[in-house]
């Protein structure tokens, strides 16, 4: 089978991929090797966050915001966001201190989407907050989406503009011959002038068939969500010196992560929960909500997930291939860039350029010099 | 209680029992882990504690676990009641919480005796209030004398239904109607099974005096049923159903159901144990060898939760698999353990002739299965119907996972015990992709809902 481009990954950065390209007038093909959101797709903790974001990442992260504002525009479907805002809340002088330094530092790149709040103004947006939290970091327009209803919204859009996606179709082998990549799938060949690798915590096997092995690990963050609750609280709620991701989502239940690992198989692709870190996280929960302490937990899950060593993914030309090109590697915090991501990798594969800054997600900086 | 156990039972119903006595008169560490509070299981539920009266009442089969329950209180096998299991590991770590507290413990061999529960058939109205399992009907009664005070319908098919009814009558109440989902054809597709099930006698003779005692008393039995559903605004005031081509309706404020029992299999799905679809039984069970070992080393299954084979089989089940944890545990060796278990076998096999009587007998209908109503609820933990599910998979979500995700199905504190099964008939339905090859939700721990305050309880030295 033939078209303009193959991409492989119909997750998020696929189908967003798909979906710019496709708006760009260009066929897209998307392999798939299961089902579309079945890893970190599917499963994440759904954060549209700008908060607290590496340098490199601010000028990606702030439009990304700006288009999930607007989705509805681009998808259709409003994938059920919501925009109360994320705190980082401190807990003592030296978490204050901490939050103010990191206020500073944005303050001096030019942004302003990072501030500080104090006890105030923390207790009126979170009433529910333990009383010995002291102040909090915040970015206002912050929330989140469901992410399944928004890898959904994202499919459906792209195939409405033709994109074609193969599901259950893994990836044997990727070659080039002459100006065409072949894709040797068990469902047979597909065709294309060129590729995409958006593979997730399996991009690392392209990127090495393509000669230009990373240092990928996968790795299996464990959410809880609890019962429903009546509603409590609205923002997204961080904290300075735990690891936690602590929001009510629009049904009432609780979703808590905080990127602690499952124990994971990778080779069969299964997890197993971890209930000691999960304790951990648990006793997070209580020392900011300790009136949450009946509450009762329902589930528990990891999504597979693609981190890279300095928590930076790769998004870039290929170094070694013709007509190859890489989004993968977004280390747990690629939902929120994921609209943004398939406008950069259009614009790079239809104009050869972009003007967002993304020589910091170059795949080269794992090469030997 | 001590962390680690050479064996740990879950569920003290005939198979629990039967292996507990076993293992500890070899000297085995047993621990036995029941969520109810007294032994016996569903099927001889409060066996201690109900009067003579009410004993007689419920039947001479309900005695026969007397004698169980006797031995395995002589036994030195360590009980411990009111306990729920919230996981279960490869690993043979198991999370359970006893009296509010949460902890783990772990085991050489772990047997799973946790029975089954009543196949969730979906059809539009049964999630009314009025609208109730036979089997819990069953638990009230047996468990607290509790009756429907203004008669009742029982509806659906298998051995429990009929049971109930006539458990009903003799304790005077009114029993409205018995409506079966059996039609003629099931007779006629079961006979050839009966030279065989006639080994099973004891079965047979049971059935035919309770539909015969039914009759005399002027009960309604009306087979073949067809559309059955449920109606009412806020809670059950009537139902109706088709019966040779015309419609019925009767006035009733409870309706009991059953639909046969399925293997509970969350626990051994959550250990990763390998399942295969059972056509003849419509369900589930785990892959396991005829000592009821899974494809876990450790692991064993034993009593209806391997495969639905009655008490009395589930009995056996429990001893031969006691066996083999002996060899495991080199206590037994090999001839020593084939010897012990051969007379289980022999009645066990004697036991399971009736059932491929029974399995054509109370097929439930595909009709029933395959393509409940649009309008039927599926989950009702997220309220979501069968018309949602079908527009999932048409929107190309085409596995049950996939409409999980979409629809929230399946996610609700039950863990989609409720729904897997109907979604998995749907899915199959609309996709073409038999069952055998289908995949299930996936299990997302803790089985039985955690408090935040019971797991910030657990592993106090770990951090971050």
């Amino acid at each position: 089978m033939k078209s303009d481009v193959v991409i492989i990954g119909g997750g998020l950065m696929g189908s967003s991929t798909a979906l710019q390209l496709a708006m760009r007038g260009i066929h897209c093909t998307v392999l798939e090797k299961e089902s579309p959101g079945r890893h970190a797709s599917g499963v994440n903790a759904g954060g549209l966050r700008q908060l607290n974001r590496t340098p490199a990442e601010i000028p990606l992260t702030v439009e990304a915001a700006r288009m999930w504002r607007n989705i509805e525009s681009l998808v259709g479907s409003d994938c059920d966001t919501r925009f109360p805002g994320q705190l980082r809340v401190a807990e003592s002088a030296h978490d204050l201190d901490l939050l103010e330094q990191r206020a500073a530092m944005v303050r001096s790149l030019g942004y302003t989407h990072e501030e500080m709040i104090g006890r105030e103004e923390l207790f009126q947006l979170a009433p529910a907050l333990a009383p010995h939290c002291v102040g909090a970091l915040i970015c206002r327009d912050d929330g989140y989406a469901r992410p399944f209803h928004a890898l959904t919204a994202f499919r459906r859009k792209a195939r409405s503009l033709g994109v074609e996606y193969r599901v259950n179709t893994i990836v044997d082998a990727v070659e080039r011959e002459r100006d065409v990549w072949r894709v040797t799938t068990r469902k047979g060949e597909f065709q294309a002038p060129v590729l995409v690798n958006c593979a997730g915590a399996w991009a690392g096997n392209i990127a090495a068939s393509l000669g230009e092995p990373v240092p990928l690990k996968p790795g299996a963050p464990m959410m809880m969500v609890t019962e429903r609750l009546p509603h409590f609280i609205d923002p997204v709620i961080g904290s300075a010196s735990r690891k936690l991701s602590f929001k009510q989502m629009q049904n009432g239940t609780l979703l808590i992560g905080g990127a602690h690992m499952a124990s994971l198989d990778f080779r069969k692709q299964t997890s197993d929960i971890k209930w000691p870190k999960l304790a951990v996280s648990a006793r997070s929960v209580m020392a900011l909500f300790p009136q949450l302490k009946n509450v009762r937990i329902v589930r528990t899950w990891a999504g597979i997930e693609a981190f890279m060593p300095d928590n930076l993914p790769v998004i870039c030309k290929s170094s070694t291939a013709e007509s190859a090109w890489h989004a993968f590697g977004f280390s747990a915090h690629g939902f929120q860039l994921s609209p943004l991501i398939g406008r950069i990798l259009a614009e790079l594969i239809v104009d050869g350029k972009s003007d967002f800054p993304i020589e910091p997600f170059n795949i080269t900086r794992f090469q030997p010099l | 209680m001590k962390d680690h156990y050479q064996l740990v039972i879950i569920g003290a119903g005939p198979a629990g029992l039967a292996a507990a006595t076993v293992a500890a008169d070899h000297d085995v560490e047993v621990l036995v882990l029941d969520e109810q509070p007294a032994p016996g299981g569903q099927i001889f539920r409060a066996i201690e504690t109900a009067p003579a009266e009410r004993a007689e009442m419920l039947g001479p089969e309900y005695r026969r676990g007397e004698k169980l329950v006797t031995a395995f209180n002589n036994s030195s096998a360590r009980y411990l009641p009111d306990t729920q299991v919230w996981s279960l590991s490869a690993q043979r770590e198991i999370g359970v919480i006893h009296q509010q507290q949460a902890r783990m413990i772990s085991a050489d061999q772990v047997l799973i005796a946790n029975g089954a529960f009543e196949r969730p058939v979906p059809f539009p109205g049964w999630t009314l209030p009025g609208v109730m399992n036979a089997g819990a009907g069953q638990i009230l009664f047996k468990g607290s004398g509790i009756v429907p005070s203004d008669g009742v319908v029982l509806a659906g098919s298998g051995p429990l239904l009929l049971l109930l009814a006539w458990q009903y009558l003799r304790a005077g109440v009114k029993v409205k109607a018995v409506l079966d989902t059996i039609s003629r054809v099931n007779y006629v597709k079961a006979l050839p099974k009966l030279p065989g099930a006639l080994l099973a006698h004891h079965h047979i003779t049971q059935g035919l005096r309770y539909q015969q005692t039914l009759r005399l008393a002027g009960v309604r039995l009306h087979n073949g049923i067809r559309d059955l559903q449920a109606h009412g605004t806020k809670s059950l005031e009537s139902i109706s159903y088709r019966h040779k081509g015309s419609k019925h309706s009767l006035k009733t404020d409870s309706l009991m159901i059953h639909f046969g029992v399925i293997p509970n299999i969350h626990l051994s799905q959550a250990a990763g144990c390998d399942h295969s679809w059972h056509k003849r039984q419509q369900c589930w069970r785990p892959e396991l060898d005829k000592w009821g070992s899974s494809s876990i080393d450790g692991i064993l299954i034993a009593g209806d939760g391997g495969g639905i084979g009655g008490a009395r089989t589930a009995e056996h089940a429990g001893r031969i698999s006691a066996f083999k944890i002996l060899r495991n545990l080199g206590i037994l060796n090999q001839r020593e353990s084939k010897l012990e278990a051969a007379q289980d076998r022999k009645w066990m096999k004697a036991d399971l002739h009736i059932r491929p009587f029974l399995e054509k007998l109370f097929r439930i209908p595909d009709s029933m299965l395959k393509v409940p109503h649009d309008n039927a609820v599926v989950c009702r933990c997220e309220e979501v119907t069968a018309g949602e599910i079908r527009s999932a998979i048409a929107d190309g979500h085409s596995d049950s996972n996939q409409v999980k995700f979409l629809t929230r199905c399946g996610m609700g504190p039950c863990q989609g015990r409720q729904c897997s099964q109907a979604v998995a008939h749907i899915v199959a339905d609309k996709t073409s992709i038999p069952l055998q090859q289908s995949v299930q939700f996936r299990i997302r721990p803790p089985l039985k809902p955690l408090t935040l305050e019971q797991l910030a309880s657990l592993y106090p030295d770990e951090t971050e």
